[in-house]
């Protein structure tokens, strides 16, 4: 499990563009329910299309461009930040989302393979931005519930929604 | 003389002074609020600010006099997840957050379930894996009762309640033993989605055939294919018949039609005739010596 994890970190931090500060990322996943056997490959796929979908988020949030959303998001996820980044843009609001840590658990693995959930406690630091003019920062910590679908090449957010912890 | 000027001196520091003993804006959030219901939010202090609310669903901002109720209606979140509000005011800022959390009837289900069609009789080959959202496409993560329900051609009907975790829920079930549609269903409250599962005979179980001459020719022909369960095996299936003679063999494939496969090899005395499907062998005959 640890060298999973050690895995998933070295692969993300690879990833990353230079400069960029980078989460740290512990996965957990020693109790996933469902029947199909989950290999380290397709965990550690998972793992980083997740973590790659929040820095895309992150900039389409900041840039207030929902293309940038196309690779990562798809389904209720994608249109849901979609309707997002045009309420900022008919606002004059922007948002920068900067994830620090990310403490992942795999809880599911369904049978037919079309289907993984996490969950994820994350701490990130908010940004809001007025026409520019940064407003506050906020740090935050949520417990987000995380549903991902294969694609042809990556596993894409189909459902990212925080709640209660 | 003096008295005015300390009148005037004081009147002045009072007037310089008074933005400082301005109420500094803050605001009173909700813990929680249920997605697509009437909330507000209630500041203090004096002076104008823009309220800030943010998160992955939704951004909202709104212009309003501190001491003011920012009241938002049914409409404005109704995505659920974790938001950060913020009051800026002239002087000061105030923060907090709270969540919205999903309303509580299921309105939509996505459904996975695999495979579209699969053989009779197979444990657990049925799977099927479910998600509830709220009419807001919002997953309820609270536990929710699914019933899963698989009722073949048959008539027979399996049922297993299963509480969701996290929104989701799972099952798997056999195949029933007769061939034809199944319709796999799921229910939640009062909605519910169903899926067309196909199911097809198996392997066959056994394999019989008889033999008759037909001039120089043996003419060979099997007894209808049927699976394991009763349920005739496709035309289309495949049968090997082998005949060993002298050292030599002779094979024909012969696809199923009407249930009966049927060969004709060349008679020779003392030669084995054989017939396999898939991983059956059936009888053998010995011509000749029958």
């Amino acid at each position: 499990m640890n060298k999973l994890a050690l895995v998933i970190c070295s692969i993300f931090a690879a990833t990353l563009p230079l400069g960029a500060s980078q989460p740290t990322a512990r996965v957990e996943s020693t109790n996933v329910q469902g029947r199909r056997d989950f290999n380290e490959q397709t965990q550690a796929a998972v793992v980083r299309g997740y973590l790659e979908a929040w820095q895309n988020m992150a900039a389409a949030l900041q840039q207030n461009r929902p293309d940038l959303l196309d690779r990562d998001f798809v389904g209720t996820a994608k249109d849901k930040l979609t309707d997002t980044i045009h309420d900022q843009v008919t606002t004059g609001i922007s948002t920068r989302y900067l994830d620090q840590a990310h403490n992942l658990q795999i809880v599911f693995y369904s049978p037919e393979g079309l289907s993984v959930q996490l969950v994820d406690n994350v701490e990130y630091e908010v940004q809001v931005f007025d026409r520019g003019k940064l407003q506050t920062k906020q740090k935050a910590h949520a417990r987000y519930v995380v549903v991902m679908t294969p694609a042809e090449v990556r596993w894409r957010v189909r459902v990212l929604q925080g709640q209660l912890e | 003389m003096r008295f005015r000027h300390w009148c005037l001196v004081g009147s002045l520091a009072f007037a310089t002074l008074s933005p400082c003993h301005a109420q500094s804006a803050s605001i009173t959030l909700p813990k929680q609020v249920k997605a697509g219901s009437p909330f507000s939010i209630q500041t203090s202090g004096s002076g104008t600010a823009v309220l800030y609310i943010v998160g992955f669903g939704q951004v909202l901002r709104r212009d309003l006099q501190l001491g003011d109720t920012a009241s938002f209606s049914a409409e404005d979140i109704h995505d659920a997840g974790h938001y950060v509000a913020v009051l800026v005011g002239q002087s000061s800022t105030d923060n907090g957050a709270f969540d919205v959390v999903p309303s509580s009837p299921p309105a939509n289900l996505s459904f996975l379930a695999k495979p579209s069609r699969l053989p009779v009789s197979l444990h657990d080959g049925i799977s099927g894996a479910v998600y509830v959202f709220d009419a807001y496409q919002n997953l309820i993560t609270a536990p929710t009762p699914v019933s899963f329900q698989l009722s073949g051609a048959s008539g027979i009907t399996q049922t297993r309640t299963v509480e969701t975790r996290e929104g989701r829920a799972w099952i798997q079930m056999d195949s029933a033993a007769k061939e034809g549609a199944a319709h796999f269903a799921v229910h939640v409250g009062d909605i519910s989605s169903t899926r067309i599962i196909q199911q097809v005979p198996g392997d066959p179980c056994a394999l019989r055939m008889s033999a008759r001459p037909s001039g120089q020719k043996i003419e060979l022909q099997t007894e209808p294919l049927r699976d394991c369960s009763g349920n005739a095996v496709p035309d289309g299936t495949v049968v090997t018949f082998t005949e060993a003679y002298d050292g030599k063999q002779t094979t024909v494939d012969v696809p199923l039609k009407r249930g009966i496969a049927q060969a004709e090899l060349p008679a020779y005395n003392g030669a084995k005739i054989s017939a396999a499907t898939g991983v059956v062998l059936g009888n053998e005959i010995h011509w000749g010596k029958q």
